[in-house]
Parts: structure tokens; C-alpha cells; sequence
């Protein structure tokens, strides 16, 4: 699979500029109720060593057994990034020595991975999109966690994380700037929260990225990369991807050459510095594990899991514009957050027109209702309004019951007060006058008492403006602006 | 009464069942047993209490009429076997005292069917040998000794603590494992029947690895008759084991005394080897003929990638246990010898727990793995495995039955003897039975006769995959044509 890469920001040096490569080796943690070879809880958070099977402690004679759960979330994850299923794929062992690897080595998958590769499109500034490569998605296993703060002279491990499915999604060097790294793994994260098979929670260590990075002289051969371990904010990825690219300039304009090495980012500093040199990287010793057999399914397995697939973000915005008439921008926003979107659709589903007011609806989920969430530092899962809610204010304002203006205040009410938005309509008054009676009652008074006025604006008619004003201005804002308009015109003549 | 221990286990079930007598008095009569044979060190560990508790369970439930096929029967378990509350070590000095939480799937099942357990069986260090002289509990003697000669004899390994029990008196079958020959060499040197089951047959959870894709639990016991009966509750398949095969598992005593008329056995060519003394090639003619005179027919096969498959196993096996073995480590259960950092604790722990067999084993294992030399040698040896495989396969599709060899190149040998200088001498104890398991066939050695200086000497059967029965039925043909052997009582 050939990917067009898109150009990225390039970095200016004394020598001149300087393009940036980068590929990146995400780990994200498999959202299942046990372990991938062990039938021990995942949960986070217990006490140490609370979530530990035999096999999870190597015992002796212990035996792994494939979690069937894990295998189609990576397949599942493999038809979310339009990927190439692998029908057979082997588990490797990979095999080091660290107190956090009961077994001494690590159950992954080397040359049989099983799923091969895809592609997925990313969102840049200014509503581009860039397409990166991705080249292998495979199983393994996560290692248990060391602590080394709890007495002076030992190290404990708890093994709670131990043998916890990961899947590692290998990107091909597609990537060329901070801003694509961080809209790869923002769009990455995005698909893997809507099939539900990885939380992507950063802060718990959901998610992670090993990020390799690079620099060339624009179209030249391809420079030596260093690579930055176990990055766990998207922030952190933009802001270490600058550092090193930056360093790995400066050296190579001071004449010197870049080792190949693997590097820790101190967020304190907003540096990186070395973890290991290539001399020091371990042979790992890979080999089937005979403890397995190689994993194979059918292709009406994998035909199954695709039909029961949830819409993905891109198919969900191509919808929105599609059938809602929305913007590709505003499409954009609903879709990049799997909550986002699931609280706009059930907007949408609250609404008795979702034609004539989906479009309205989106724009007060994004303007009013994220404006609003973001001042206050509110997820969306926390908000104070309903989707129930937002979807009777919109209908509100969609069948000409309130204006604009008035849905803004009663939006405020909800927020503070809670309540049904109709209700509140019909018991304080906020009704917008639709009675053409009455409005061109206030319509004539006012036309009445301002001979000047009428005059004005017969002979430059954007003054009718005033009128409108006026009437809304007695109205208390309720006079349908419409009605307003109208009257105005047939009454001034304009 | 005629001493319980000389029974067999067919015999010892007919005596319960009629209640000749109880198991209590038939483990009783072992316990002594054991206990006047401590010079010989099979058992590692005996554990008396629990056999009695366990054979008075059993005595109850026969007295019901409830007892299982297996019911009250003695047995001795290999230390390789995970046994909950009883000390576990694979004969290493890594795992101390290790007590598992765990009882591995094989010996559940004895305990299921009604058996009892005697006490642990002594090994070679992680079953790596040929002898039973890598026991981190020192060598097991072969109850066998050199007419006229006190010289003390290993039993062969590494299940020489279950075959030299066996072949003593001291129970009446054990639990056995086998990677390369380590079931079917030591039932060879004792005059035991030691069967190798196919790869699969068994689950090989709760044993301690070695080498997982060779690995297999069987048994050890005194006729072919009774080494049916433990497999069949041996045998099965186990969902912890993914290796372990769905099969179902035949009722195996139902094969022995089973007619073998019509049946082709294949003489494999290249099993003749230069040098090989004259009475394991007259052993084998005379178990050949056995089998003619049965009505089944001879038929010279071909073998051809045979010689490779001693220095392949010595490439796939030592590669697995490195990895197997990497998780005795200090960290977690055993020996722990501290140092300064992390590091240092592995070193002095590993240098420390394991013995030179298994250490030169690990360095093999990791050296055939590491990056420029896999490719060389673990993958190479890996396609000479294909092709070992694809010659049986070959064999098979021409309709022969089973393939008839000699079960070791000597009789058992002096401890001390081999070895020493040449560490490749003790291997080539396996020449015979490797094969089997690099293409994870099933074997049985069967007692055949005795060579010049009176010790025991067996022939080795080899079937199609998951055709236990028709060896059997085969076994069964020369055991009834040699007659059993019991080492004279010196010990």
C-alpha cells in the first residue's frame, strides 16, 4: 500500500530547511474484561498484585491460553483502520529479563502479526487531512510495573498490569511534522474509542507512543532515527517532536552525525535525553512460542465482526454532510470525540425535524453547548444540559416558538435551573408572538409615532432595521422576527 | 500373603475389587518398600501420611463400590509434576522448596481415577539428561546391576527415578515425561515399559517445562498391560493447554492381547548404525521375528533425514528451555541469592540454582537464538524437524502400522561412566528416540531381553499419530515372547 505523504512544516536550520520523518509505535491497551493469555481481571486500579493468575506469575508448568475476546478486538481494530487482516498470525517470545517480566520474556507477535496493514485519514488545521500508513497492528503483552520509591534498599513489582492484552499499532514514516504526529494519534485514538476496544485513556497508561523521529534535507535520503519511549500525552508527542528534531539538526550542522539510540522526554524540561545506545539495545531472542499454536480463523469470522462494526468518524461525518447538510468543519468537531457524537446523534434523535433542524442543532452543540463546557472546564459526559434538553431549545427555535435570543436566555435557565425547556417556555412567558394581529398593532403604533422615521427609511430602506428593533424592543424580544420583517415592509412600503 | 509390591497394577485392581485386601495395606507394603530402598534415590520425596489418608479415602469408596480405575492403586510422581501442597523441584536446586498452590492436570486425573501418591520421583536437573545423574538430589541407581559386578548403574534419564522405582518394587507405575527419550531410554535400562504418548495426548499443564513442543507425560509401569491402564487415565484433552488435542480418549487395556495378524511394521534402514554391538542387532531380529510369528508382516522403510535429527533436537530443545527457564529468576519462588542490583541476583541466583547440564543447556539455547545465529541454526533445525516429520508421514502412507527399532544403542551403564569429558557421548543415548519426538509421534519401550552381562535391553515401537493402541497391541506381542524381567533384590 503506496500512501501520498502529505508535506509537513519544515524546520529551518543555518544550512537550510530541514523536513522531519517520523513513524510511531502506539500500545494501546486492549479493552477486555481479562487478561490476553490468562482469565485474570483488568481492571484498574486494584491493590497490588490483586489481579495476578498463576500464569500471570509464571509458575512453574503454567500454560497461556488465548484470550478469544482480545483476538477480535484487534480484528475489529484492524477493520477500523482499513487494514489487511492476517487469517494466521504466530505469537513470538520476546525474551529479556526485568523483574516486571515474570516469565522472562514477553508473548508478542514478530513476524506473524495479525493485522497487516492500512491506513487512516487525519485532521489538520484548516480542515486539510493528511493519510498515514499504517503498517502492522499485532497482540502482546503488557509487563507488570516496577516500584521503586517504596523502601531504600528493594524494588517491589506489581504484577496487576502483567499480561494485560496490548495491541502495538506501527505507523509507517508517514508522518512529517508535530502537527500530523499529534493529529495521527488523536485520530487513531478516536477510532479505537468508537469500536470500544481501547479506552484511550493517556493518564492511566491506556495509550502510549514509542515515537521515531528523523531529519533530512527535503526529498534526501533518509536520516537516523532516535526513538522516544513510552510518550503518554499528545502534547508531550508536539513538543518532543520539536526538541529532537531540533537537536538532531544542530548536531548534524555542527558537523556531527546522529546516533542511533533510544531517548526518554522529560516533560519538566521539555527535553529529551538518552536511555540506551543501539550498542546497549537487547537481543531479544525472538522465537515462536511453542507454548501456543499459530492463531487462524475464517474469513467469514472476520466478515462477521465487519458487519457488526459501529460507524467510524469518517463515515459518521461524510453522513452528517450528507444527510444534515452540515459543514465539512462542523462535521469535523461533532465526529472527533466519540461522546460528541453520540451526544449530537441523540440531539438529533430528540428532534421531530431532524432535516429542518439538524443543522441548527449542530450549531448549538458546538457554539453554545461546547463554548459553554469549555469556559467551564466541563466534559461533555458532564454536562449540565441534556441532549434531551438542547434538542427541545432547537425544536423551540426550528417550529418559530422562540427566537434565537430568547433560546439563548432559556439555554441559561436550563443550564443553571434544570427543567423541561417547553415547560419553561409556557410558564415564563417566553413564547415568541406569532399573532399577526398583535404584532401589527405594536407595528402601527409605531410607524405612528415616528413620522421622521418613515420617511428615513422609505428613502434608504436598510433604516427599517430601527423598526425591527423597536418592535422587538416591545415585544420583549418575542415577536417573531420574521413577522416582523415582513409587516415592516408591506407597511413602509419598501 | 504374597508380597503386595511384586503385583501388577491388573492384579492389584482384582485383589481391591475382591478385597483381598485393602490399598491401605497395599501402600503400606510400598512405604516399606521405599523405605528399604533409600540407597537407590528414586524417591526425592515420600510422603506417607498423605498416601495413607489417600488410600483410606480410596478404601472407603471401594467399600461402596465407588472406586475409579485406578482405585487405590500406588503410584510414584516424577518431581516435574506441579502436586498441590507438596514440594515441587524438577530435581533443581532453583526451585528449593517450592510448594505449588497447583496440582498439574495428569496427576488430578490419577488422583480422580482412585490412585495414590507414594512421594515424588527423582529426575535429571529439569529432565536434561540421560542418566539421573543431574539431580540436584544426586544419581538414581538402577536396581539392574552387571552380573558378578556391584558396580552401581544409572537407571537412565531423565526419568530414572520412576523407572528405577518401578523396576524395584517400590510402586506400581509413575508418571514419567519424555522430550527426547526420557521415558522410553530409562524404561529400556530397567526392564520397565515406558510409553511416550503422541504430542497432544496429554496436558502439559503443571509440568514443569523443559521444551515445550517436545515435552509429553506417560507412564512407566512393569507390562504393557499396565502401562495401558495409566494412560487411559493419563490421557486427555485439557482447554488450559492449548497444545492439548480434542480427541477422545480409547479405552488402551481394551488394545492389549488385540491381534496384530496383517498388521505391516516398518524396519527403518537407517537405524542399523555402524558399530552398533551385536546383541541390540540380535534383539532386535529376535523382536522382529516375535512380531512375524504374530502374523504381522516386515517391512524395510526408510528414514533418511534420521541422523540429522540427534543434532537438530540438540538446537530446538536446548532453544525452548532457555526460555522456558528464564523465569527462574529469584524474583518470585525459589532460590534467591541476593546481589548489589537486579542483575547481579539473576547471576548469582541462576549460577547458583542451576547445575553445569543445565546451564550449558541455557547457553546453548540462548546462543542458537540470538540475532546472526538464528537463521543458522534454530530455523535450520526447525525444517530438519519438517522433514523428519514428512519421513514418518511417508512411512504411514504406505500403510505401515508401526516402525520397529531398538529403544537404546547400550544396556545402562556404570554412574560416572559417560559423559564426563564429552558431553555429546551421554546424548547420543537418545539417537533412537529423538525422532519420536521431533515429529511428536508416540513410542513405547518394551522389555525385549538381556544383554551378555545380564542387564535389560528394550525394543522401541513407534506409531501414527494418536495410535497408542496398536502399540499396544504390538507391545503387548513381544512382552508376551520375551517375559518379564525383575532385577534380583540386592538393595
Amino acid at each position: 500500500m503506496t500512501v501520498s505523504v502529505k508535506p509537513g512544516k519544515l524546520i529551518k536550520g543555518q544550512t537550510g530547511d530541514w523536513e522531519v520523518v517520523i513513524g510511531m509505535e502506539v500500545h494501546a491497551q486492549v479493552t477486555s474484561k481479562s487478561k490476553l493469555f490468562s482469565g485474570a481481571s483488568t481492571e484498574f486500579g486494584g491493590e497490588p498484585n490483586s489481579h495476578v493468575s498463576l500464569v500471570d506469575a509464571a509458575m512453574p508448568g503454567m500454560l497461556p491460553v488465548i484470550n478469544e475476546e482480545c483476538v477480535k478486538q484487534a480484528v475489529r481494530t484492524g477493520l477500523g483502520l482499513n487494514a489487511k487482516i492476517n487469517r494466521r498470525s504466530v505469537f513470538d517470545r520476546k525474551n529479556y529479563f526485568y523483574p516486571d517480566s515474570p516469565q522472562g520474556y514477553q508473548i508478542s507477535q514478530y513476524k506473524s502479526p495479525i493485522v497487516g496493514e492500512g491506513e487512516i485519514v487525519v485532521e489538520l488545521d484548516g480542515g486539510k487531512t493528511a493519510t498515514i500508513g499504517i503498517e502492522r497492528l499485532h497482540l502482546e503483552q503488557d509487563a507488570g510495573k516496577s516500584l521503586h520509591d517504596q523502601s531504600p534498599t528493594m524494588s517491589y513489582v506489581d504484577l496487576n498490569r502483567s499480561g494485560v492484552a496490548l495491541m502495538e499499532i506501527v505507523s509507517r514514516p508517514d508522518i512529517r511534522d508535530a502537527e500530523q504526529a499529534k493529529a495521527y494519534v488523536t485520530k487513531l485514538r478516536s477510532i479505537l474509542r468508537y469500536l470500544g476496544t481501547c479506552d484511550g485513556d493517556m493518564e492511566k497508561g491506556s495509550l502510549r507512543a514509542d515515537v521515531n523521529v528523523s531529519v533530512r534535507k527535503p526529498g534526501g535520503p533518509l536520516g537516523t532515527r532516535c526513538e522516544i519511549k513510552n510518550m503518554n500525552s499528545i502534547n508531550f508527542i508536539g513538543q518532543a517532536i520539536e526538541y529532537e528534531a531540533r537537536r538532531q539538526i544542530e548536531i548534524i550542522e555542527d558537523g556531527g552525525t546522529i546516533d542511533q539510540e533510544t531517548r526518554l522526554f522529560d516533560p519538566n524540561k521539555g527535553e529529551t535525553r538518552s536511555m540506551r545506545s543501539k550498542e546497549e539495545a537487547h537481543d531479544y531472542r525472538y522465537f515462536p512460542d511453542p507454548d501456543l499454536l499459530p492463531l487462524e480463523f475464517t474469513q467469514s469470522y472476520v466478515d462477521e465482526l465487519k458487519a457488526k462494526l459501529p460507524e467510524l468518524p469518517d463515515q459518521k461525518k461524510a453522513r452528517f454532510i450528507e444527510s444534515l447538510g452540515l459543514s465539512a468543519y462542523d462535521a469535523g468537531v461533532l465526529v472527533a470525540e466519540r461522546e460528541s457524537a453520540v451526544f449530537y446523534e441523540a440531539v438529533l434523535d430528540g428532534l421531530a425535524d431532524k432535516a429542518r433542524d439538524g443543522k441548527l442543532a449542530a450549531n448549538w452543540v458546538i457554539n453554545e453547548l461546547f463554548g459553554r463546557l469549555n469556559k467551564e472546564g466541563h466534559g461533555i459526559t458532564a454536562s449540565p444540559v441534556s441532549a434531551a434538553q438542547l434538542a427541545a431549545i432547537v425544536g423551540l427555535i426550528g417550529e418559530g416558538t422562540i427566537s434565537g435570543k430568547i433560546a439563548k436566555d432559556l439555554f441559561e435557565i436550563v443550564w443553571q435551573e434544570g427543567g423541561d425547556p417547553r415547560e419553561l417556555v409556557e410558564a415564563r412567558g417566553m413564547k415568541q408572538v406569532t399573532d399577526l394581529g398583535a404584532i401589527e398593532k405594536v407595528v402601527d403604533d409605531i410607524i405612528a409615532a415616528n413620522p421622521d422615521k418613515v420617511a428615513q427609511a422609505k428613502a434608504k430602506p436598510q433604516l427599517a432595521g430601527w423598526f425591527v428593533g423597536q418592535v422587538m424592543k416591545q415585544s420583549g424580544g418575542k415577536a417573531n422576527p420574521q413577522a416582523v420583517n415582513d409587516l415592516l415592509k408591506t407597511k413602509l412600503g419598501i | 500373603m504374597t508380597d503386595l509390591t511384586s503385583l501388577t497394577i491388573a492384579e492389584a485392581r482384582s485383589g481391591l475389587a475382591s478385597k483381598s485386601f485393602t490399598s491401605l495395606e497395599l501402600t503400606d507394603a510400598h512405604l516399606a518398600a521405599i523405605e528399604a530402598a533409600r540407597s537407590l534415590n528414586a524417591f526425592v520425596l515420600e510422603t506417607p501420611d498423605q498416601a495413607r489418608a489417600m488410600a483410606r479415602t480410596v478404601d472407603a469408596k471401594i467399600a461402596k463400590g465407588e472406586g475409579g480405575p485406578l482405585a487405590g492403586i500406588p503410584l510414584g510422581i516424577k518431581d516435574l509434576f506441579a502436586t498441590k501442597d507438596v514440594r515441587t523441584t524438577a530435581c533443581s536446586k532453583i526451585l528449593g522448596n517450592f510448594v505449588p498452590p497447583y496440582e498439574s492436570t495428569v496427576t488430578s486425573q490419577l488422583w480422580r481415577d482412585g490412585a495414590v501418591m507414594l512421594g515424588k520421583l527423582n529426575n535429571d536437573e529439569f529432565a536434561m539428561g540421560s542418566s539421573n545423574e543431574t539431580s540436584c538430589f544426586g544419581p538414581v541407581v538402577n536396581p539392574w546391576r552387571r552380573e558378578g559386578s556391584n558396580t552401581a548403574l544409572v537407571p537412565g534419564g531423565s526419568s530414572g527415578g520412576s523407572a528405577s522405582a518401578v523396576a524395584a518394587l517400590l510402586c506400581m507405575g509413575a508418571t514419567a515425561t519424555d522430550t527426547g527419550g526420557s521415558i522410553r531410554q530409562p524404561a529400556a535400562f530397567t526392564a520397565t515399559v515406558g510409553v511416550k504418548p503422541t504430542y497432544g495426548r496429554c496436558s502439559r499443564w503443571g509440568i514443569v517445562a523443559f521444551a515445550s513442543s517436545l515435552d509429553q507425560a506417560g507412564p512407566i509401569a512393569r507390562t504393557v498391560r499396565d502401562s495401558a491402564i495409566l494412560m487411559r487415565s493419563m490421557a486427555g484433552h485439557d482447554p488450559k493447554d492449548t497444545t492439548s488435542v480434542d480427541i477422545g480418549v480409547p479405552d488402551y487395556e481394551a488394545a492389549v492381547g488385540k491381534s496384530v495378524k496383517g498388521m505391516k511394521i516398518g524396519i527403518p534402514k537407517e537405524y542399523r548404525l555402524d558399530g552398533m554391538p551385536a546383541e541390540i542387532e540380535k534383539l532386535w531380529s529376535e523382536g522382529a521375528a516375535w512380531l512375524k510369528a504374530a502374523g504381522a508382516e516386515l517391512v524395510e522403510v526408510s528414514l533418511p533425514h534420521t541422523k540429522y535429527a540427534l543434532p537438530a533436537y540438540y538446537i530446538v530443545a536446548p532453544a525452548e528451555a532457555s526460555s522456558n527457564l528464564a523465569r527462574y529468576d529469584g524474583v518470585r519462588y525459589g532460590l534467591r541469592v541476593p546481589g548489589r542490583s537486579i542483575g547481579e541476583l539473576y547471576e548469582n541466583t541462576r549460577a547458583e540454582g542451576f547445575g553445569d547440564e543445565v546451564r550449558r543447556r541455557v547457553m546453548i539455547g540462548t546462543y542458537v537464538l540470538s540475532a546472526g545465529y538464528y537463521d543458522a541454526y534454530y530455523l535450520r533445525a526447525q525444517k530438519v524437524r519438517t522433514l523428519i516429520k514428512r519421513d514418518f508421514e511417508d512411512c504411514f502412507a504406505k500403510g505401515i502400522s508401526a516402525i520397529l527399532t531398538p529403544a537404546t544403542p547400550s544396556a545402562a551403564f556404570g554412574v560416572g561412566e559417560k559423559g564426563g569429558a564429552d558431553p555429546v557421548e551421554m546424548y547420543l543415548n537418545d539417537i533412537f528416540t529423538v525422532t519420536v519426538n521431533m515429529a511428536g509421534l508416540p513410542g513405547i519401550a518394551v522389555p525385549a531381553g538381556k544383554d551378555a552381562q545380564g542387564l535389560p535391553l528394550g525394543l522401541q515401537l513407534i506409531g501414527r499419530p494418536f495410535d497408542e493402541e496398536t502399540l499396544f497391541s504390538l507391545g503387548e506381542v513381544v512382552e508376551q515372547a520375551a517375559g518379564r524381567f525383575t532385577p534380583p533384590r540386592w538393595w
